[in-house]
């Protein structure tokens, strides 16, 4: 909310010519969010000390603008009013715009010149370690000084609060501090508050150019900056001339998914896939299709006739609709898509040779899992069940991991808990099984995914 | 004269009043007049008119086939409907019959063929003086003949009911009487008991009537002095020790109207023997037979009327109960036709046998879904089986087991145990039902996808038909699916709450006075203000032990109660604090003879648990506390740099239009900082008065506010006060239970309303969250229109942390008043419509699809709606 420059130096009170901002009058500005304020705490010959101050409406942030029917983004208890975020990043480009291209008719040598200039940034969220913010300003020349809060003095078992009292020093050009701090300010915190569309690309490689190329932590500014979004970020790193840098920056993708399971959801699916073949299936339904990869790797085969896909998701189907819409028709007119519960008896689920259930039931509650056990083998009952579900004792090969592999996971079995369960659905339903592993390039033949393959009794399937 | 009196005299043509009907004659025959004079409009589908309407051209026979596809896509609905229809085309050639005769299957009712049968003459006379069209002779000719020679086929052909009309005499002066289907006894309204597979046990049936209260009239056998039916689910005969006895107790009490009789697989096969079928005489037929004939010739004829007039199934009650030996799916009700018969009397059998030999029996009755209650008997097990509304009693008397009555519309089941093993059943009777949750004696439900997608209309006792768009219910299947407990203990979800209107006080959001008004215009005269508590909103279901859970809710888990959230959620994802809890909550109800006093052994409470940072710690972590510290940080340091400019001296010069930075007065802006930082010290003592450190289970309380239900009653019926008093008495120290502080305002009386805004201020001075406004009694109607069963009145230093810490300044503040109630009011009501009908259900022992159906409804008006199509 409050961000202060001070200048240090003969005629500090110049810092008003370079700001075009009269030291003596305080000014107002209105912004989309409410108002922001210039003023100057200290004007003396040897100091001087501008002050930008927002006023943010929080209300207009919780209901949209008086008058819109837009609707808010934001909550009613909300810190945005409070912190340095990219709401301050737009109010010094809008005020201080002029300064930050360089431009100063009255004074054309300062603008050019360094000058010792301090900067403060009251509130500026920044989560996790917060080194980052050495490795970020201290290569752009700057001495980095912060303080921290604990969250609660009440409550000091919750620990220190996100937000810090930046203060960071420096022998620069104005117009260079302020295109650093409209660059990196959005950066510490993990939100904007606006959409993040190309034009953001743009902004970027305007205001930062000439200092991003080069900089060290180049990969992490542009991938924060762009909110994660790959295909801007990938756009972006190209327009500062650093393409070799496009395969590393998958590694920005901070998402729970390593390469390592996305590797393993790739192995899955090529497994189940060719395990549903050779149970000389022509029709599949896969129950928890989620995005549709296992659809995907079915489709091309000639020996499926029917492919469904269900999910309990209707947003995940529409990825999978979205992907499928655009196969040609006779691929296209074997595939079904429709919303179904595991937990809900479903005459549509019958009559397929096989029904895959990849990675689905660790997302089910135990206490629920009777009633997807009877649906499944013993109303629907199909000749063939595939299913596969993460294996326990793997878990010890993932470093740093807590509980367990997924926030959404309500249990993960070891490989002998797993196959109890499967023997105490083949004596109730009837049917007999085959287990395996999924990817065992483990040295000690720990693998990551199990999978059985259960096959109803009594069904010749030669 | 002869002639003249055959001329009046009218010939009656019988049918059933639900039936498809043929009319059968060429061209020109006068098909559609005799329609006319007979049937409703609506009733006869022509052929003629599905021409036209398809091709604005009655003659064009090029589009026969669509004409006819429309009519049968009509003629369907209607049979479905169970609507008698009339097929009015010529119907002369075999495959035109043919498919009148599958259709007929399809809908299990009985085709009937009325033929006009007129000699050619006179049909090519009358096609002659056609205006309107006029076909070539050779037409009519080829359908005389054609119709000539099926005549004698069509009984083969499958029609049950044949009529041919042979001169224009006939025609015309024929009447259409419309008769009862033999299976419709809509008429009687019972009371019923319904007695289980007999088997000729004559000791235990005498017993299990004079339990009933049946006593015996020397000359007509047993009766009821109220005038109760008995109704006999066949299987009658066979395997038993007194086999004459029961069948005189029987055929007199039909005889004599006390009882009405069902036909069962074994009375069928005697039937078939008495008639002279060559049966195999096994299963206790050959005895049955040899006790039969030696009764004497008189006695054997009389048994073959008696045995031989049985039905399958009878429709009783207006529709409301349906009784069958072996069951009976819903679209087969009130049907007649040779499958729906076999259902009846074998149910649901594939044909496959079972490890003792016995035919599979499938479990139609998990998946009835139909309105009727649906009572009948044929396979034998431990204890009656009850599931989704229907009751198979056939307690095995004859096999050692009991035999059972349940009484209609008590829904008491009454039973009588068997004196011997009178026969040894072929497979053990537990083994019957077929189940393989391991459960011997509860039904483990299972619910289906169409009894919650799509659109749903749910009928309430309070609202009837509220809708439920596909939009909702299919974003609630997946919450459901995904995050909800078992939806066998999710039998109540609360409705959402209004506040009362916006306050006309200028420093308030929310004031009681309008509240006390919201109900004094709508004619409450008395109201409950309940103090809110600062914690999250819990629904607790507890019962008296883990055997009585499986039994009531039919849970498979072994917990012996839930603890949920408005959503439906665990409370606690910590499922050994979940246990833990229950268990104390249940002692503490043992120890307070809470159980005995409400006569139940499980309830369902409506609850806050407190603290409040036991659910929501991480809320408060992650948004509340860091609103808190950055607000006071970064408005301290704001405070700081205004004042030291502000001291400093400014000035306002002179701009221009243009100009972007308009002059300002800093020690304005300055005041209004200070401003917001007393608001952010106010804002974070109200949230910190919603934590404390919970280090184990004793540091949690419970404050119901409800006692929804327990065993077969909802406690809507009673008033808050009762509600709060009876809570009361059970929360004897304050180590969990606490009651909930409360007083009653009339608002009608300003000393009293003033006492009430008072005892307000006072709650809400330090942060408290306010109070909740209830009219005196639970459901509150002004005339016919429901209110609002609760209103809230939140406390004005609380609201920060709703509304955010500066929500009192006043441009904030009066734009916040700037809200509609409406949307909100409407859903609140719905929903506690909603979840006041599943208590009901759940109480009344509803079939578990029909719980869930009102909790999934709440649910999805809770859910943001999403597009379901693909």
């Amino acid at each position: 909310m409050l961000l202060t420059i001070t200048y240090k130096g003969q005629n500090s009170t110049n810092l008003g010519y370079l700001l075009h901002k009269n030291p003596s009058r305080p000014q107002q500005f209105e912004m989309s969010f409410g108002l922001a304020y210039v003023f100057y705490p200290k004007a003396s010959e040897t100091e001087t000390t501008v002050a930008l101050l927002l006023d943010i409406n929080p209300i207009d942030l919780a209901r949209g603008k008086l008058g819109s029917k837009d609707g808010g983004l934001f909550d009613y208890v909300n810190d945005r009013p409070y912190v340095s975020s990219s709401f301050m990043s737009t109010a010094i480009s809008k005020i201080f715009g002029t300064a930050m291209s360089g431009k100063c008719d009255k004074m054309p040598d300062l603008v050019e010149q360094k000058i010792d200039l301090e900067s403060s940034i009251m509130m500026l969220p920044c989560s996790g370690d917060k080194k980052i913010l050495e490795r970020i300003f201290a290569p752009l020349g700057y001495k980095v000084e912060y303080d921290t809060f604990i969250l609660d003095d009440k409550f000091t078992e919750w620990g220190e609060s996100k937000y810090i009292n930046l203060y960071l020093k420096g022998n620069i050009k104005l117009s260079e501090l302020l295109n650093h701090l409209y660059v990196l300010l959005p950066v510490f915190d993990n939100q904007k508050h606006y959409w993040i569309g190309s034009g953001e690309v743009e902004k970027l490689i305007h205001h930062g150019e000439w200092w991003l190329a080069n900089h060290p932590e180049k990969n992490i500014i542009t991938a924060r900056y762009l909110r994660r979004k790959k295909s801007l970020i990938n756009r972006a790193l190209k327009e500062l001339e650093c393409e070799d840098n496009l395969e590393s920056n998958n590694n920005l993708e901070e998402e729970k998914e390593s390469p390592q399971i996305i590797r393993l959801n790739d192995l899955r699916m090529e497994v189940v896939s060719k395990a549903v073949l050779e149970s000389k299936a022509k029709s599949v339904i896969d129950l928890g299709c989620g995005e549709g990869k296992l659809i995907d790797k079915l489709l091309k085969q000639k020996q499926l006739e029917r492919i469904t896909g269900v999910d309990v998701c209707i947003q995940s189907l529409e990825r999978a609709k979205k992907k499928i819409d655009i196969l040609p028709e006779r691929i296209k007119e074997k595939i079904t898509l429709f919303q179904g519960s595991l937990i809900y008896k479903d005459k549509r689920f019958s009559d397929y040779d096989v029904a895959c259930v990849i990675e689905v039931i660790e997302h089910m509650d135990l206490a629920r899992l009777n009633a997807f056990e009877r649906i499944l083998f013993e109303f629907t009952s199909p000749p063939t069940v595939i299913l596969t579900t993460p294996n326990a004792e793997y878990n010890i090969n993932y470093e740093h991991m807590e509980g367990l592999r997924h926030t959404d996971h309500r249990f993960e079995w070891t490989r002998e808990e797993f196959k109890i369960w499967v023997d105490k659905i083949c004596v109730s339903y009837g049917y007999s099984s085959s287990l395996s592993d999924i990817d065992t390039s483990d040295e000690h033949q720990n693998t990551p995914t199990q999978m059985v393959i259960f096959t109803k009794e009594g069904v010749d399937n030669g | 004269m002869d002639n003249k009196n055959e001329a009046n005299s009218k010939k009656i043509i019988e049918i059933p009043e639900f039936c498809l009907v043929a009319l059968i004659g060429a061209s020109s025959s006068g098909k559609t007049t005799f329609a006319s004079k007979h049937f409703l409009p609506t009733e006869v589908l022509s052929s003629d008119y599905f021409r036209s309407l398809i091709c604005d051209d009655e003659n064009n026979l090029e589009i026969s086939k669509d004409a006819f596809d429309t009519l049968y896509f009509v003629a369907n609905q209607r049979l479905k409907n169970m609507k008698l229809t009339v097929i009015d085309a010529t119907s002369v050639q075999k495959y035109a019959r043919e498919q009148i005769i599958d259709k007929a299957k399809e809908y299990d009712c009985h085709a009937v063929a009325i033929v006009l049968n007129l000699p050619e003459k006179e049909l090519q006379e009358r096609n002659k003086n056609r205006n309107d069209r006029g076909f070539d002779n050779r037409v009519i000719t080829k359908h005389f003949l054609e119709l000539k020679r099926s005549l004698k086929n069509l009984k083969r052909e499958g029609f049950r009911y044949i009529y041919v009309l042979n001169s224009v005499n006939d025609i015309e002066n024929v009447e259409i009487v419309r008769t009862k289907l033999w299976n419709d006894k809509k008429h009687l309204t019972g009371p019923f008991d319904i007695i289980g597979d007999v088997h000729e046990c004559f000791d235990e049936l005498k017993e299990l009537l004079k339990q009933l209260g049946y006593t015996k009239k020397r000359t007509d056998g047993y009766f009821h002095k109220n005038g109760r039916t008995a109704v006999f689910l066949g299987d009658i005969m066979d395997r038993g020790p007194k086999n004459i006895e029961v069948l005189k107790l029987i055929m007199d009490m039909v005889e004599s109207g006390n009882a009405i009789c069902i036909n069962g697989n074994h009375d069928e096969k005697l039937n078939k023997y008495l008639r002279g079928s060559n049966v195999t005489q096994s299963h206790g037929l050959a005895d049955t037979i040899k006790e039969i004939e030696s009764e004497g010739e008189d006695f054997k004829l009389k048994a073959k009327d008696f045995i031989g007039s049985l039905r399958s199934h009878f429709v009783l009650d207006s529709g409301k109960l349906v009784v069958s030996h072996a069951g009976i799916i819903e679209k087969y009700q009130g049907r007649g036709s040779a499958r729906v018969r076999h259902f009846c009397l074998y149910g649901d059998v594939n044909g496959e046998r079972d490890e003792y030999g016995l035919p599979v029996r499938l479990d139609w009755a998990m998946d009835y879904r139909g309105k009727a209650t649906v009572v009948y008997g044929h396979t034998p097990q431990i204890e009656p089986y009850i599931i989704n509304n229907t009751y198979c009693i056939d307690t095995g008397c004859v096999f050692g087991g009991k035999l059972t009555a349940l009484r209609y519309p008590e829904r008491e089941i009454v039973s009588i145990e068997a004196k011997k093993v009178y026969s040894e059943p072929s497979k053990p009777l537990d083994a019957c039902i077929k189940s393989s949750s391991n459960n011997d004696d509860i039904a483990d439900d299972v619910l289906r996808i169409d009894d919650v997608s799509g659109r749903m209309i749910v009928d309430t006792f309070l609202i009837p038909n509220i809708t439920i768009a596909e939009e909702n219910s299919t974003s609630a299947l997946e919450v459901m699916s995904r995050f909800a407990v078992d939806p066998k203990w999710l039998i109540y979800l609360p409705p959402t709450m209004s506040p009362c209107e916006t306050s006309t006080q200028e420093d308030y959001l929310e004031y009681p006075t309008e509240a006390f008004e919201y109900y004094r215009k709508n004619g409450v005269k008395k109201v409950v203000c309940e103090k809110k508590h600062m914690g999250s909103r819990a629904v607790i279901i507890l019962t008296k032990d883990s055997e009585t859970a499986k039994k009531r809710f039919g849970v498979l888990d072994n917990k012996q109660g839930v603890i949920y959230t408005r959503t439906g959620r665990c409370f606690f994802e910590d499922e050994l604090l979940e246990e833990t809890l229950i268990k104390k909550l249940s002692n503490q109800l043992i120890k307070t003879n809470f159980w005995q006093d409400l006569n139940t052994d499980w309830v369902c409470l409506d609850a806050e648990l407190m603290p409040w940072s036991v659910k929501a710690q991480a809320l408060i972590e992650k948004q509340y506390a860091p609103v808190g510290i950055s607000g006071k940080e970064g408005l301290t340091k704001a405070v700081s740099a205004l004042s030291l400019a502000v001291e400093r001296g400014y000035e306002q010069a002179e701009v221009s239009n243009i100009t972007s930075g308009k002059n300002v007065d800093l020690s304005k802006v300055l005041e209004n900082y200070k401003q917001k930082a007393v608001a952010i010290e106010k804002y974070t003592d109200a949230y910190r008065e919603y934590c404390w450190q919970v280090t184990n289970i004793n540091d949690i309380r419970i404050a119901p506010f409800h006692i929804l239900a327990s065993e077969k009653a909802v406690h809507h019926n009673k008033s808050h006060l009762w509600h709060m008093e009876t809570i009361k008495k059970y929360c004897v120290d304050d180590s969990l239970f606490i009651a909930t502080d409360y007083i009653v305002v009339d608002t009608n009386n300003i000393k009293s309303i003033e006492k009430g805004i008072n005892w307000w201020l006072e709650l809400t001075k330090s942060g408290g969250e306010g109070m909740v406004v209830k009219p005196f009694e639970f459901v509150a109607k002004n005339g016919t229109k429901l209110i609002q069963p609760a209103v809230k009145c939140r406390g004005k230093e609380y609201l920060r942390i709703i509304y955010g810490p500066e929500y009192t300044l006043p441009q904030h503040l009066n734009r916040l008043k700037q809200r509609g109630l409406n949307k909100k009011r409407s859903l609140a009501l719905r929903e506690f419509s909603l979840g006041l009908e599943g208590l009901k259900r759940f109480t009344e022992n509803a079939p578990l699809y029909k719980v869930h159906q009102c909790a999934f409804a709440v649910l999805a008006l809770e859910s943001e709606p999403v597009d379901p199509r693909l």
